[in-house]
């Protein structure tokens, strides 16, 4: 290979670390994402010169047809789609990777009759099988976030022997496919067997997970990109796909922590539907009060700091708008008005930051979980909006709940919680919270848009 | 490929998961969204394989058109993946 395609491919390295490394301050993160842009346009120019004249132009429509519908999604989604897009994307690039892996198999073996020598052969069975299981699984995931496949853990009985089974016969599929060049069938007995494994291991897995399976799934997409640097021996793939893998495993385990869960269990999957039954054993049932919202007004117009908790029901009723104009009144009166973001609100890291940001809230106001859970003692009035679990005080204290030892947000000790619902449900994990039992707890019952609506008219007329 | 080829590649493997870890650690969680979003761009690199894979001459063989596939599927990772990202950071403001 060319010095200069080498040296191009290693300014796309750096610019792809510089670009991670902008993402560490939130004011520079928008230049480190347009930095490790221009790293990737300058190793695809590094690779098209490397090509064929002739083939060409069969490159540019791939490339003006995958931009084209690149740029389609990127502008039509609706932040809160965000985590289907992400899992959808995740699964285009293992399905890249199983292509590209067969067919440099394919030319070689079937085409060229070359033999494949075992490093690269292992590189190869490796790209598929992780980047198989990556596509359906992201696949799947994208269904359930998006409601088009039932959002609950689907379990069935042997369904821990048959992935194990279909593990080991992935195996021996590729030792074969190595073996035998020859003859094609191996190769894509593992293909189809690491796609089945793909929709068998992330059915199990229900809706509160979600955020630890996109993560883990954006991890694998970047694993099967690194094998597939190894199937080309190019570093450029195995830099970008280690830092991908990397970033993945690190949102994993922040998510993981943040629910008290292990990855293990997270994987063997069917939370959310076993947990009923140590709900139904709390006993006692909790008797709420119901606040109105001219009452709700006058408490968020006589305390000197709010701090609001925003959960997915907030994103699911749109009212994150109305809560901005909420905290803009506020401010007017000189009242302290903060956000308290739990790792796990939402569907996906961040998701609540980024919803939040669009509804046009500095991220100055846009408080960690580590950073504010002392405050919320001296704190007057907390407003919890579509949140539930990531506030249930049984994560400390009840022992038998499922949730037990997950970190809270301490919004409990705050001299008044205002909790905006639309009844009494229960939250993702299926676990009722004492939380609205308690004494200095009040339920304002609605639709949150329409509800804070009226609470923002009445607190203008003030 | 010969084993001297993997040990170097190896090596780039190592040092670029520590240096993910290293840096992506590093990262506010208020950014978690778009730092997935744009790691999701990046893994479009394959993108390069991709490319190699379609540079085939005829229609006639099947390896080219899973290039082809490839680079399809990559290039909406790539430019949908920043294009959302920079959408994204676009709307983080300080006031």
């Amino acid at each position: 290979m060319n010095i200069y395609i080498q040296f191009a491919y290693l300014i796309a390295s750096v610019l792809f670390i510089i670009g991670i490394k902008k993402m560490n301050k939130t004011s520079e993160a928008r230049t480190g994402n347009q930095l490790s842009a221009v790293g990737m346009l300058i190793a695809i120019l590094a690779t098209v010169v490397q090509v064929e004249v002739l083939s060409l132009i069969d490159i540019f429509i791939c490339i003006i047809i995958g931009s084209a519908i690149g740029l389609y999604v990127a502008y039509k989604v609706e932040m809160t789609q965000m985590p289907e897009m992400v899992a959808l994307f995740n699964g285009f690039g293992g399905l890249a990777s199983v292509a590209v892996s067969i067919s440099d198999y394919w030319l070689k073996s079937q085409e060229n009759n070359f033999d494949i020598d075992i490093i690269t052969g292992v590189s190869i069975v490796l790209s598929i099988f992780i980047g198989g299981i990556t596509f359906t699984g992201s696949m799947i995931a994208w269904g359930k976030l998006s409601g088009k496949v039932n959002g609950n853990a689907i379990i069935f009985g042997g369904q821990h022997p048959l992935n194990l089974l279909l593990f080991v016969a992935s195996i021996v599929a590729s030792v074969l496919a190595v073996m035998y060049q020859a003859d094609p069938i191996y190769l894509l007995i593992l293909t189809a067997l690491s796609l089945l494994l793909g929709v068998l291991t992330v059915i199990p897995i229900g809706g509160a997970d979600m955020p630890v399976v996109i993560s883990l799934l954006n991890s694998y997409s970047g694993m099967a990109a690194c094998t597939t640097g190894f199937v080309l021996n190019n570093n450029v793939l195995i830099v970008a796909g280690a830092l991908v893998g990397a970033s993945g495993i690190i949102l994993t385990n922040i998510m993981c922590k943040a629910m008290n869960r292990s990855l293990v269990s997270v994987l063997l999957g069917g939370f959310g539907t076993t947990s009923s039954s140590a709900a139904v054993e709390g006993g006692s049932e909790i008797v709420v009060k119901e606040v109105g919202v001219e009452e709700a007004a006058m408490l968020f117009d006589s305390a000197s700091s709010v701090i609001v908790v925003p959960g997915y029901g907030m994103a699911v009723a749109q009212a994150q708008h109305v809560i901005r104009e909420l905290s803009e009144l506020c401010e007017k009166r000189n009242i302290d008005f903060r956000f308290a973001i739990h790792p796990v609100a939402g569907r996906m890291p961040g998701h609540m930051n980024v919803l939040l940001a669009e509804a046009n809230v500095p991220y100055d106001k846009l408080v960690e979980m580590d950073d504010i859970n002392d405050e919320f003692s001296n704190t007057d009035v907390v407003f919890i909006v579509g949140a539930n679990d990531v506030v249930n005080p049984a994560a400390r204290t009840n022992p038998q709940s499922p949730i037990f030892g997950m970190p809270i947000l301490n919004a409990d000790k705050a001299r008044t919680v205002i909790v905006s619902k639309r009844s009494m449900g229960k939250g993702y994990a299926g676990v009722e919270n004492e939380l609205f039992g308690y004494p200095n707890c009040l339920m304002l019952f609605g639709d949150a848009k329409q509800t804070i609506t009226k609470l923002v008219g009445e607190m203008k007329e003030m | 490929m010969n084993l001297e080829a993997l040990i170097l590649l190896l090596y780039v493997l190592v040092l670029g998961s520590y240096l993910g870890f290293e840096l992506i650690a590093k990262v506010p969680p208020t950014l978690h969204t778009p730092l997935m979003s744009g790691s999701n761009a990046i893994s479009g690199i394959t993108i390069v394989g991709a490319i190699l894979a379609s540079n085939e001459l005829g229609y006639t063989h099947v390896s080219k058109w899973l290039g082809m596939l490839a680079i399809i599927l990559a290039t909406i990772n790539v430019v949908g993946g920043y294009a959302v990202t920079d959408r994204m950071l676009k709307m983080f403001k300080k006031k």
